[in-house]
């Protein structure tokens, strides 16, 4: 895992390790500085003359400035390394899901991509620059002051044999004991949010049914228990203080102790009162460099999971990749399906289409009907190679989907989906994803067709409107039009319409299906419709129910020969010409 | 040392970095009181254990000194047998004071934890009372975000409030005092350099943490833009893929991901500086604490002024004063940082807490109903009286100024009078509606959306109260009727299904709380809903979870007709309950749905004319106003709107 994620760093190796060396160099500094005061101190208590006083604290002071440098510098770099490495996962996952086919995007979700393009990149940013600062820092500070304390202080360090092992085991008890507990709560306390958000979301029906005193009794059970969880949690963690204190205290005392014992029986030669000093101050770096340790390890264990999301993206392999030599050139809109079936993910017990058998002729207009969950998506889906057919082959134009150069294959073949989304930008921007380089006039043409020029003209910036983020300044059926007349703009050899006049009313839709039919007579229309007026006039019905083709014909064979057919136009019929228009 | 896991680690700022706000005093006080009234004894107890420990971690400095100017006296003479005679007894006090501490450090973090806990358990519990009294409009005019982000950041900022900053806060202002006072006890003059060298830090720190803050701030704003990029682009990933827009989105984005790493890059920069200049300057200052106390120490004119001459024993300048003084430095210069930080972490945490009490305090949904609903027999004249059994007869209770107390059967019977309303004062978006609905009969409202429709619904159980007119509910005015009877009697679907999150067997109870389990099975049979239930894996047992996201939207819709069914009231309201099935689906649960309406007064709303061709009334609204009423075919001879629609000339939307 460490290994994929270290793949990002790149061009941001050289300020991690500049940080890491002038760390150090702030390190040992910092460690010295104690050392030479001791000298200091010991000269003033011995009379020594004022100039070689002044001469030590200006070494000193140097020194705290070459220190305030190394770790000014180390700041800086740091800061670059780890914003920089967050960039490189960013994007390297952002790349990576754009090479993602439907099935590797159906597997994330894109709210929880989001999440671990978001988020859990901060986190794992932030784990970085502990890390790299202070991970680093302090062992490093652990073993210099160590070491310092021995050779400076000799007997006077064997307080520290007593104390470091107590610290150690008191952080690692408590972290021990406190992360699972944490994990326990947190959990639960996310499951007390979405109870929350459920009644912010339900207020209408809580209040409609008058429950909110169940409400405020079910809450305050979990409230109080979610409070009893975290006061245990929180209590193991409150031990770290007292923990701290016991050893920075114990150390104090025998220092002293130990301190004018020795400094009064050698007169002052083997310890002196410089040494109890540094001493001092090398017991408080050694205990607090331990318990920025144990911060880094919670820290680190947090971002664990942030760490192993990232990484699923970033493992993940495209499942759908362009054939070795692919065909860049779909001669005509002519379909075939044979033998079909497909099924969503191998572990799938059902098939979502079973044994499709279908021909489709360059030009004709095919209509599909069926209900929810009878697979009609899934069908078109297969003809721009949006997911791969699990047995049987798919032919565009007489070629398998699967030899064809994807772009060129879903250039030709334009699909409006069901779930569409225009983007934040004008419409025009929105139109050229169709189509880069349209000109204005093509752009106003596909819009005519698309029935979407009238609604737009009537705008005050006309083709230039903006369009906020997920298109929610124009309605249902205006953002369908757009749709349709983007995917025009692609001039392909097969439309595939998905459901996507659901919105639009009877007339409109009519007047639509009358324009593809004059002006482009030679592309391949397949629609998806709820309303069999819709597909009324179609060469071609195909009746889907339950993933496999039920019937197939022209609206007058299948009144007779498809009940479900019958059925869903009666409905329509006798329920009113006029359907659907939510 | 933990935090939740909705962590927004960049967007509070971090430790050091000045907030951008005030102190609130007033919500200060308030969360004093709080905590005052929650913890009576506690509280006081904690605050006297943080005030004991923090003056006694001042302590080591008096017996370095003491200790430190014994070893002076006897060193040369190398004779620890009489040295110990003094040094041993100050040790010992020092240990056993540091017992005491310990004691006290134990006890108070322990109690902080449990007050902490304990506090934000209250709170959210206020919280969520609070949130349950607050009126329909409350959640109408506020973003659902909003409203969660009180229960989650604004309660972790709370958390971080009083479990660090306040004792943090309390711990160092004492140790700055004593230890001020310590340093003057000793030498004045030293004192003063102290002070110098921490004015110097606090400026060179104020600079660095104003930049920080204000490349806080652009982080900020960096990290929205990128997040509603990814937002967009990722809930559009399919339509990139079939445009084959792949290559053109990697280049906008490593645009938006430039920009933050550039505003990050500088935010974080600053913030990490603040560290080392805390740490180095502090070295200076205790350098030149020790170079400044030598020259002092060794300069034959110099003559210490201190405040212990005030307590009759003058304490003799020499390296016992200078040692203790580096210390004392030391923990003077950590302390007033830490004040200096927690007033910042003390300053955000009180808008936090404000936030909570602006929900907390946000005006409840007033209720001066006093017509109730209650259980009614009739005796044999016909009379109605009350039952304290379920007897399936309802009836109002309606007692008069006079005492006297009169019975109307529930029936279902709503009119409204010449009624108008708006969401503001300022904009009427419902002018002149009338409407009789008998007892049993189905009314239905077809328009734009925006018309009007829902909001009629609304007047109707009173999630809003009408500005002009007046609704009368079996010849009572609603005005006087119990909020939560007369919801009680109204039975609702609404198109987007909520479900919580449970069995659907309590899910559907939700209706009827009391309704027992073959009950709940009868009203999932009445509307349609048992035959897929029992194919669910565990049937009426099956547990819903994230609203019900493993059901599809037919079968949710289901669930809540059955909910409703269960409820059994005599006046149903349908939004659009229908309205996203498809067409096949849609008969299955029309069908639950007619005879969930048969012998109930119903309000439909429906875009889908099939479904309300059979009402009794077609109320056709434009713009607040009701522009035809009648049956469907009055309606459909009439040629006018209603007409259009019915042909497709019209859209609705």
């Amino acid at each position: 895992m460490i290994k994929t994620l270290i793949k990002s760093v790149r061009e941001y190796k050289l300020p991690s390790l500049l940080t890491l060396i002038f760390i150090m160099g702030e390190v040992v500094i910092e460690v010295l500085i104690p050392f030479f005061t001791a000298d200091l101190v010991n000269n003033i208590k011995a009379g020594a003359p004022i100039e070689s006083v002044i001469k030590t604290g200006v070494l000193l002071i140097a020194l705290a400035l070459i220190s305030l440098c190394c770790g000014g510098i180390a700041a800086i770099t740091c800061a670059k390394a780890s914003s920089g490495f967050a960039k490189n996962l960013r994007h390297d996952m952002f790349i990576k899901i754009q090479d993602f086919s439907f099935a590797n995007i159906d597997k994330f979700s894109s709210t929880s991509l989001v999440t671990r393009l978001t988020t859990d990149v901060t986190h794992v940013q932030m784990s970085y620059m502990m890390i790299i600062r202070t991970a680093i820092r302090s062992p490093m500070m652990f073993i210099f002051s160590v070491v310092m304390a021995y050779t400076m202080g000799g007997a006077l360090a064997t307080s520290f044999v007593v104390v470091i092992p107590v610290l150690i085991f008191g952080l690692l008890f408590v972290s021990r004991k406190a992360m699972p507990a944490f994990r326990r709560v947190f959990k639960k306390y996310d499951k007390l949010n979405e109870s929350i958000e459920e009644n912010v979301r339900g207020m209408r029906v809580v209040k409609g049914f008058s429950r909110e005193n169940y409400e405020k009794q079910k809450f305050a059970k979990a409230a109080d228990g979610i409070t009893e969880d975290f006061t245990k949690a929180e209590r193991i963690v409150a031990l770290n203080t007292p923990i701290m204190q016991f050893c920075m205290y114990f150390n104090t005392v025998v220092i002293l102790f130990l301190g004018s014992y020795l400094t009064i029986t050698s007169g002052g030669l083997k310890v002196d009162v410089g040494q109890i000093s540094a001493m001092l101050t090398y017991g408080v770096q050694i205990l607090m460099s331990l318990m920025m340790l144990s911060m880094i390890y919670v820290m680190i264990t947090i971002s664990l999971e942030s760490m192993k999301r990232i990484c699923e993206v970033l493992n993940e392999e495209p499942s759908l990749v362009n054939p070795e030599n692919p065909i860049t050139e779909v001669k005509d809109g002519s379909i075939s399906f044979s033998d079909v079936s497909f099924k969503y993910s191998e572990t799938a017990e059902l098939f979502a289409l079973e044994d499709i058998n279908l021909n489709i002729k360059s030009g004709m207009t095919v209509g599909i009907i069926g209900g929810t969950g009878s697979s009609k998506s899934s069908l078109v889906q297969l003809i721009p190679r949006l997911y791969d057919t699990t047995k049987g082959e798919v032919l565009v134009g007489g070629v398998n989907v699967k030899n064809y150069d994807l772009n060129a294959l879903r250039n030709s073949v334009a699909m409006v989906l069901q779930k569409n989304q225009l983007f934040s930008g004008t419409i025009k921007e929105n139109l050229r994803w169709g189509n880069e380089n349209a000109t204005d006039e093509e752009i106003v043409a596909v819009c005519k067709l698309a029935q979407a020029d009238e609604f737009i003209e009537t705008f005050d910036d006309k083709y230039d409107t903006y369009i906020e983020q997920g298109g929610t300044n124009v309605s249902g059926g205006q953002k369908q039009r757009l749709c349709i007349a983007r995917a025009l703009l692609k001039k392909p050899k097969i439309l595939i319409l998905d459901d996507s006049t659901s919105a639009v009313d009877t007339k409109t839709d009519a007047l639509i299906r009358k324009g593809f039919k004059e002006f482009i007579p030679e592309t391949t229309k397949i629609i998806i419709a709820q309303r069999v007026a819709s597909v009324e006039e179609a060469d071609m019905i195909i009746v889907m129910d339950n993933g496999k083709i039920s019937a197939l014909g022209k609206h007058d064979e299948l009144l007779k020969t498809s009940e479900i057919y019958r059925e869903v136009y009666e409905q329509q019929t006798t329920g009113g010409e006029n359907d659907e228009n939510a | 040392m933990m935090k939740t896991p909705n962590n927004n680690m960049p967007r509070n700022l971090p430790k050091g970095v000045p907030a951008v706000r005030k102190f609130n005093g007033a919500a200060f006080k308030r969360v004093i009181k709080l905590l005052f009234k929650s913890y009576p004894v506690l509280l006081p107890l904690t605050l006297l254990c943080i005030i004991f420990s923090a003056i006694i971690a001042t302590m080591p400095a008096i017996f370095n000194q003491q200790i430190i100017a014994a070893i002076e006296d006897w060193y040369l003479s190398r004779d620890w047998a009489s040295a110990k005679d003094i040094i041993i007894p100050k040790i010992i006090t020092l240990a056993s004071l540091y017992v005491v501490s310990l004691l006290s450090v134990f006890t108070h973090t322990q109690l902080m934890a449990y007050i902490t806990q304990g506090f934000l358990g209250k709170m959210r519990k206020s919280l969520f009372e609070s949130m349950q009294n607050l009126p329909i409009k409350y959640f109408d005019t506020n973003k659902h975000g909003d409203i969660m982000s009180h229960y989650t950041n604004d309660i972790d900022t709370l958390r971080q409030l009083v479990s660090q900053s306040l004792p943090t806060l309390l711990q160092a202002g004492i140790v700055v005092v004593s230890v001020f006072f310590i340093m003057l006890l000793y030498s004045i003059w030293i004192t003063l350099v102290v002070i110098l060298g921490v004015f110097a830090l606090f400026s060179i720190t104020k600079t660095v943490g104003g930049g920080s803050a204000k490349y806080f701030i652009r982080q900020q704003k960096s990290i929205g833009k990128t997040e509603g990029f990814i937002q967009e682009m990722m809930s559009g990933q399919k339509v990139i893929k079939v445009f084959c827009h792949e290559d053109k989105t990697k280049e906008n984005f490593d645009k938006v991901n430039e920009e933050l790493f550039k505003d990050a890059n500088r935010a974080h920069a600053y913030a990490n500086l603040l560290g080392p200049i805390n740490m180095n300057i502090g070295n200076i200052l205790y350098v030149i604490i020790a170079t400044v106390g030598g020259i002092f120490l060794l300069s034959d004119g110099f003559v210490n002024i201190s405040l212990s001459k005030l307590f009759g024993r003058e304490i003799i300048f020499g390296i016992s004063v200078v040692i203790p003084f580096l210390n004392m430095t030391k923990q003077f210069t950590g302390n007033v940082n830490q004040l200096s930080q927690q007033i910042n972490s003390v300053v955000m945490g009180l808008a936090g807490a404000e936030r909570v009490f602006e929900l907390m305090d946000a005006a409840p949904e007033v209720d001066d109903g006093y017509v109730t609903l209650v259980n009614a027999e009739l005796d044999k004249d016909g009379n109605i009286t009350e039952s304290n059994k379920r007897t399936g007869i309802w009836a109002w209770k309606h007692p008069h100024t006079d005492g006297t107390i009169t019975y109307t059967k529930l029936e279902g019977d709503v009119r409204l009078f010449d009624v108008d309303f708006g969401y503001t004062p300022e904009k009427t978006v419902l002018h002149n509606i009338d409407i009789y609905a008998e007892p049993g009969q189905k009314v239905a409202f077809v328009g734009a959306t925006g018309a009007g429709k829902t909001t009629i619904t609304n007047l109707l159980n009173r999630f809003y109260d009408i500005a002009d007119g007046k609704i009368r509910y079996d010849g009572i005015n609603i005005n006087k009727i119990k909020k939560s009877d007369l919801r009680r009697s109204l039975g609702i679907v609404l198109q987007e299904t909520n479900l919580f999150t449970g069995t659907v067997m309590e899910n559907i109870r939700y209706g009827r709380l009391d309704a027992t389990d073959e009950e709940c099975i009868e009203a999932a049979r009445l509307s349609g809903a048992d035959d897929f239930i029992r194919r669910l894996p565990k049937g009426y047992e099956t547990e819903l979870s994230n609203n019900g996201s493993n059901l599809s939207q037919g079968q949710r819709q289901l669930i809540a007709i059955a909910r409703a069914a269960v409820a059994d009231p005599p006046v149903m309201i349908l939004d659009e309950a229908t309205s996203s099935i498809d067409t096949r689906t849609e008969a299955i649960v029309q069908r639950g749905m007619d005879r969930l309406m048969q012998g109930r007064t119903v309000f439909v709303i429906a875009h889908r004319l099939s479904t309300i061709k059979n009402s009794d009334v077609i109320m056709v609204l434009e713009a607040g106003r009701i522009i035809e009423r009648g049956t469907h075919e009055a309606l459909i001879e009439a040629k006018g709107k209603y007409y259009q629609l019915y042909t497709g000339a019209f859209e609705l939307e």
